[in-house]
Formats: structure tokens, sequence, C-alpha cells
């Protein structure tokens, strides 16, 4: 699934001082896997979920897998 | 869920009941429906309505002596719908001439009716239209021959032949000035699979030997079936009621005798399924008390109907129904039907095995507040159903674990260290009491528990010992009896700890979990100890000028004890106050069940609606209540504040939401440590300092994310873990995942505190690259 990334890749990582770059990971609920592309930092891998994200798409899925 | 139960439920409620008009007509014309059409001009349909019970329309309406008008509940209220002149009006307005259709039976018969009159062709019609082979004999040489006697003055020509049109130019065979020789039954017989006998009245004793007959002659036919003596034969109309038989008795045995030879026909039970066949009485409640009188509209040309006439007759239909609870509940009305149903979908809900529970959100949305077992002529108790869904869906796993964490979260926050407290009176060994005073008072108005404590102590003799925690509601209320009782067990544990004293709750919900256990221990409510008692001397100096509205809580309800004494405390108190409606039937404050934690939508409705009620200041006696009107603008106040009285205008205290709700916890019992037991407690590290600007906080409590929560973001975040530097703003992002919950903080460290721009969580897991 494609993600609008928000200001995500505008981020730089605190700890790797690298940006972030739009990467392949597996997002889990409920024993559920999605593979999504997400903002992560090329070094450490630390992902940023953005506020859009969490709060709409990632929700909607939430509530669907919880009334499975 | 229980099935049986389930059923039980079911059929207590009465909304599926049909009208009085439609129950007490002997073939059901659905007179609500009808009306409801007129009412908005929409004639066909209105029609159509009519067409579907009443074969022959035209006719009937004209001659039927109309039982639904001596049944109508208008009658209560003004006078009965004339429904029989509606009909005309219908048939006048609305009639089409559409051809007799027919299905395709799964088994095809041919059937001979003997008799063309309003029962013979009655079932005829029926019969050619689920797709048999229908012959009409009628000995003489018109169809329904009594009928064309009556004379234009009761039934004009032209109205005959408006219902016969269709009969003749459908397939039917009619074969008139054709007497059957029913001496011969078994040639007849050989010819057709079934005979409806429907010759009129009078002896048949030309049927001896064939059928069973009665001391007057007459076959022996069963009531429900229609059926006679012989499988293949059936009779009805004024052979069975003499001359006496109104039309539509003649109407009703052709319709039955229909279906039973079309079940005889596809071999079907001639008895499953025909409850309610025939006229009945009603058990649909209808409150016509709320329905302001209304006489009848007078006929306005001739005896008849004009369309305008008609339509504003029509008008005067309630229409009939109960549903009581849905008027009294946004959340019954919120999801746009009746309890019947909803206890259907709830049950369908359980059941499934593979696929989406559509209606976990809904069974979760219901605040438990009994409010509509209280209205309810059978008490269904939606309550009871919800709650039992709650258990099953713990049970089976189902339970969506977002809906009650957070809620529940905060009942443990009450049952641990933070909160917790069990101590004797200062200075006492042995407590002849135990105040309980709830986690939801001491988050609300911490000030009052310290004051409402110190005058119990001073007050009641042999020591008032106090209990700090959290009756278990939350985990009642989502589905947790497990939770609920172990923790009920573990406070009752700590009261017998102290020799079993008499406790004393300030809130009702408490007091109903404590008055429910096995063996429940002595309980009273803070008020009626009050007024017993007495009031703290202060209290009386300054009454405040307001006339305030009572709300009582929905734990409440059954307590009329305590409702007495709330109002006579506030007489003592010298405070002007008045009913919003009756006492025990009065809507929840949006917060009970839980409800507002799954369905904010809804529980805002519930709470908004009762708040407009009245516009006077409303008065509460349970924190929960008072800070949710406060949350939505409504102006509150507790009865503690008139009690103690408040520097400032109580009724403008604001909802001090979630997080302030734990603090305020927290720092009463290290108060109460500090100053009446002089025991010194760590601190809490409430680190770091937060700054966050209202719209931000109130916007944190909309999502259910706590100071603390953001804290933890933090704390993690400035200790080392990862985070992310925003270049244009230069704010840090960092998440958090202490459990099932990610939380993400977007913040800043300004001048030595952390100033906090906005939050947001997810409950997904963000793993690694696939």
């Amino acid at each position: 699934m494609k993600i609008d990334p928000g200001n995500g890749l505008k981020l730089l990582c605190a700890q790797c001082r690298l940006p972030l770059v739009s990467a392949p990971v597996t997002v889990r609920y409920l024993g559920q896997a999605f593979p999504v592309e997400l903002p992560r930092c090329p070094q450490c891998g630390y992902t940023y979920v953005p506020e859009d994200l969490a709060t709409g798409k990632m929700l909607q899925v939430e509530q669907a897998l919880e009334d499975k | 869920m229980d099935g049986t139960r389930v059923r039980e439920w079911e059929a207590r409620c009465v909304e599926e009941q049909a009208p009085a008009c439609a129950a007490s007509c002997p073939v059901h014309v659905d007179a609500r429906a009808m009306l409801a059409h007129l009412a908005q001009g929409r004639f066909r349909q209105a029609y159509e309505v009519y067409a579907r019970a009443i074969p022959l329309p035209s006719i009937i309406s004209h001659l039927c002596h109309h039982p639904c008008e001596s049944a109508c509940l208008r009658a209560q209220a003004g006078d009965p719908l004339r429904i029989h002149l509606l009909e005309r009006a219908c048939v006048a307005f609305g009639r089409t001439d559409i051809p007799l259709r027919t299905q395709r039976p799964s088994k095809r018969g041919r059937v001979a009716i003997v008799g063309a009159g309003i029962s013979g062709l009655t079932a005829a019609i029926d019969l050619y239209t689920k797709g048999h082979d229908v012959t009409v004999f009628e000995a003489a040489a018109a169809l329904l021959p009594r009928l064309c006697l009556l004379g234009e003055q009761t039934l004009p020509a032209a109205v005959i032949e408006a219902d016969l049109a269709r009969v003749r130019e459908s397939r039917m065979a009619l074969r008139l000035s054709e007497t059957v020789d029913l001496a011969r039954l078994d040639g007849l017989l050989a010819d057709f699979d079934a005979i409806y006998l429907a010759p009129g009245n009078g002896p048949r004793p030309d049927l001896a030997g064939w059928l069973d007959l009665d001391d007057k002659q007459r076959p022996i036919v069963d009531p429900l079936t229609f059926a006679t003596s012989h499988p293949a034969v059936f009779a009805g109309g004024r052979l069975r009621h003499g001359d006496d038989g109104a039309p539509i008795l003649s109407v009703h045995d052709g319709r039955y005798a229909a279906l039973s030879i079309d079940r005889a026909l596809q071999g079907a039970s001639l008895t499953a399924n025909r409850d309610n066949q025939g006229a009945y009485a009603s058990r649909l409640y209808v409150d016509t008390s709320r329905h302001p009188a209304a006489p009848a509209l007078p006929p306005d040309i001739g005896d008849a109907y004009g369309a305008e006439q008609a339509q504003k007759e029509a008008a005067r239909c309630f229409p009939c129904h109960c549903l009581e609870c849905v008027r009294v509940c946004p959340y019954l009305e919120h999801y746009g039907s009746h309890p019947k149903r909803y206890i259907r979908e709830i049950y369908n809900n359980d059941s499934i095995v593979m696929g989406q529970h559509k209606s976990n959100r809904m069974v979760d949305s219901c605040m438990l507040c009994g409010l509509c077992a209280a209205v309810c002529p059978n008490q269904v108790s939606m309550a009871d159903v919800c709650l039992e869904a709650r258990q099953s869906m713990v049970d089976k796993g189902k339970m969506p674990p977002s809906h009650h964490e957070f809620a529940l979260r905060d009942m443990a926050f009450s049952q641990g260290e933070a909160f917790a407290l069990l101590r004797h009176q200062p200075g006492r060994r042995q407590s002849r009491y135990l105040f309980f005073p709830g986690c939801q008072l001491s988050a609300s108005a911490p000030q009052h528990v310290l004051q409402i404590y110190a005058h119990l102590c001073a007050t009641l003799e042999g020591g008032v010992g106090l209990m700090l925690g959290c009756c278990g509601a939350p985990a009642r209320w989502a589905g947790r009896e497990d939770l609920f009782a172990a923790n009920l067990e573990n406070l009752r544990a700590q009261w017998a700890s102290f020799d079993q004293p008499r406790l004393i709750t300030a809130c009702s919900t408490c007091l109903r979990a404590f008055k429910d256990l096995d063996a429940a221990p002595a309980v009273e409510s803070l008020w009626t100890v009050l007024e017993r008692e007495g009031l703290p001397p202060r209290a009386a100096s300054a009454p405040p000028v307001s006339d305030y509205a009572i709300h009582d809580p929905c734990t409440a309800r059954q307590e009329t004890a305590v409702q007495d004494s709330v109002r006579r405390l506030l007489d003592r108190l010298g405070v002007a106050h008045h009913e919003l409606g009756a006492p025990g039937l009065g809507t929840c404050c949006g917060f009970g069940g839980l409800a507002s934690f799954v369905n904010p939508e809804v529980a805002d409705k519930v709470v908004d609606r009762r708040a407009d009620e009245d516009p006077a200041d409303y008065l509460a006696y349970c924190a929960m209540c008072r800070d949710n009107f406060a949350r939505r603008g409504k102006r509150a106040v507790h009865l503690l504040d008139l009690i103690f009285g408040a520097a400032a205008d109580p009724a403008e205290r604001a909802d001090p939401g979630f997080s302030r709700r734990q603090e305020n916890r927290a720092r009463l019992k290290t108060e109460l440590l500090r100053d009446l037991w002089q025991e010194a407690t760590p601190t809490r590290a409430a680190r770091p300092d937060l700054s966050i600007a209202d719209d931000v906080r109130a916007d944190l409590e909309r999502k259910w994310i706590l100071e603390e929560d953001v804290r933890q973001v933090v704390r993690h975040a400035e200790n080392g873990g990862a985070r992310l530097i925003d270049p244009d703003s230069g704010h840090v992002i960092a998440s958090y995942r202490p459990a099932a919950i990610t939380y993400w903080v977007e913040y800043a460290i300004e001048d030595g505190r952390c100033v906090v721009y906005r939050g947001y969580s997810h409950r997904m897991e963000v793993g690694d690259t696939p």
C-alpha cells in the first residue's frame, strides 16, 4: 500500500542525522500483517507514522480487524 | 448469548405487533400504512395497500362493517378514524386496474370453486394468482348474484362491475348457470384436485355420506384451515356464517381456505404458522395520552370524502406505535430501529463465527442505564441484552481491544498504589463505619472528600475508617465480570479486615455494586446518612441563589430513599429546586456503560438532550454526571458544592478531564496520608514538566491520551530513545509504545519545560522491512 508520507520525508533522524526515506515496512495488528511504504531512517530503521495515517486509514483497518 | 433468553426478550418487545385496526380486521388490512400514504396524498399507494388484503376492493369498501373503527385508538383522543370512508376514497382516487397476475407454483393444481359469491371469488382470485387452474361453478346466471340484488342505493352496479372486470378478463373458467350436483361429489373429485365449497347459506343434506355434517346439515369445517372431513374438500363463507355473516367474514374464509388449498396442493402443513389468523386483540402498547384530541372530519361530498378531506382525515392517524424506549433514549434512536430488531441483530452478531461483527459498536454504545426498561410496558431492558452480549464478546475473545482499554486502565489506576488506601479514623483502632468516596468524586472534587470525611468523623460515633479505590463498575460495564468480581472481592476482604463496618458510599454506582454482592455488606448512601446525622454547621449559612433542576444519576434510578434524602437536604439548605420529569425516569449523563469511550457522538447526544430539558442550573449528586454536564457547557453543581459552599461560581467549574482526574486522586491520597495520618509518601515524579495549550490539551483528551502518556514519550526520547527532528520548526517528534498503543508526540524543550504541540496514537505495530 502506498502511503502519503506527509512531511515525513523532510524529517531527520536525530541520532543518525539522516533524512528519512520511503521504505517498505510491515504493520501488524491482531495477528494480521500488511506491507506499506513509510518514511524510515535508512540507517537505524526508525519509522515515522504520519498523524493522518494513524487517525485515518490505519484507524479504519484497526477497527475492521477488531470487528473480525 | 442464551438463545432462549434472547427469544424471550424479543417476544416482550411489542413494537412489531400489528396496530389495533389491522389486528381487529379479519383479513388484516394495514390501515396504518394505508392512512400514512393517504395523509401524504399518495392515493395509488394507499389503494395498493388496501387491495393487497382485499381482492374485491370496490365492493368491500362499500359493504364492510369496519370493525377496525371500533378498535381504533384515536377514539381515546377524539373520534376513531373514519377508515371505512377512507377506504372508499382510496378506491375512488387511487384505483388502478391492473390485470390479475399469476405466479408459478411448484405444483400446479386444478381447483373447483362452488359458488361465485364473495367467499368463492376471493378464493378463486387468490388461487388463480398463485398459479392454479381455477374453475368457478355458479348456479345463477351472473357472478355475485346475491350482491346484484342489493340495489343501486347500497351497491351500485358500476361498483360490482369494477371488481368483476378483471375476473372476466382472466383465464379462470367461469361456468355460470351450472348447478353442481354435490350428491355426485366423487364425479367432481375425479376432475379436480381440490374443491372449495362456498354455495351460500342453507343446509346441505346432499353432502351426507361424502362429508361429516353437523346437526343443521352443514359440513363440519375446521375454523383454522377450513378443511372438511374429506382431505380435498374445503368449505366456508355464508355456508359457515349464515345470512348474518358480514361480507368481510366471507373474504376471510375465502382467503384462508385458499391458503389451505394451496398448501394441500404443495404438500405443506395446513396448520403451521397460522397464529393471529382472523381478528385478534393486538398487544401493541400505545400511549394515546401524548396526542391532543382531534375530532373526525365529516364527509364533504355527499356521504363520501373528497381527496383533500380524505387526506386531512387520514392525517389524524397517530400512527399507533409503542417506541416508548426509543422516544426517551438517544442511543436507541440513533440506530433507527427498536429493541426487537436490535435484540435479533445483537444475537446474530454474537453468533457469527467468520466475518465482520457489525454490531459490536452498537452493543458497546448502550449506557446500561435501564431507562428503557423503566418506561417499557413489558420491562424490556436493552441494558440486560447489551451487558450479556458484552460478556459473551469478552468470553469469545471478540471484544474490540480499543473499546474499553482506556477506561479499564483508569480503573486500574484507582485500584493501584497511587490511589488505593485503607485506614481507621486517625487516632482510632476500630471503625464502626467505613467511608468509600469512590474514584470519580475523588477525581473531580478531592477537597470535598477531605471536607465530608472530616464531617463524618466529627459526627458519627465509633470511628469512621476510609477506603479509597474503585468499585469496579467500569469492569462490569466492559463485560469483564472476572475483573469486576476480583476487585469487589478485594474490597470485601479489606472491609472484613476492619471487622465489617457499615459502608457509606458517596456514589450511587458504588452503592449499587456493593448492594448487588451476594451476602452484601451493610451499606448506605452518604446522602441518607447526612439527612439523618445532620449537615456540617457552616453549610446553611450561605445558600446559593438559584432554583436548581435535579438530575438523578441513572444508578440511583431504583434508590427512592436516596432521591428523597437529596431533596430534603436541599430543603434543609434552603436551596430552591425542581424536578426534571419523574425522579426515576431521567436519562443517563452519557458516561454510563462506558458509552462515551466507544461512541462519543451518541454519548454527547445523550448529555446534550438531557441538558436541554431545562434552562435552570442542574444539581447532580454524582460527580461524573456533574462533570459531563460541565464538559458540554451546561451549568451544573454537585450537592457537595452547595453543602460546603464555594468561593467561585461552582456551576462554572470545568470538567477536569482524565489526566487531571488521575492527578487529583493521587494528590488526595498524598494529602490525606500527610495531614491526617502524618505519613510521608514518596512524591510521584511528574517529570518532565509539561506546557500544553488549552486546545492541544482538549485534543489529547478527545484522543484518550493522558498527560502521563505524553510524559512517557518525552522521557523515552530525552533519555536517548529514537526521535525525529523537523528541520523547519526545530520540534522533536518521538514515539513510545509502553504496551498495546504507540503514542506520538511533537514537542520542544523551551526554558527547561516541555512544550507539547500535538499528540496522536495508533494500535498497529510497525515492524521491520518485510
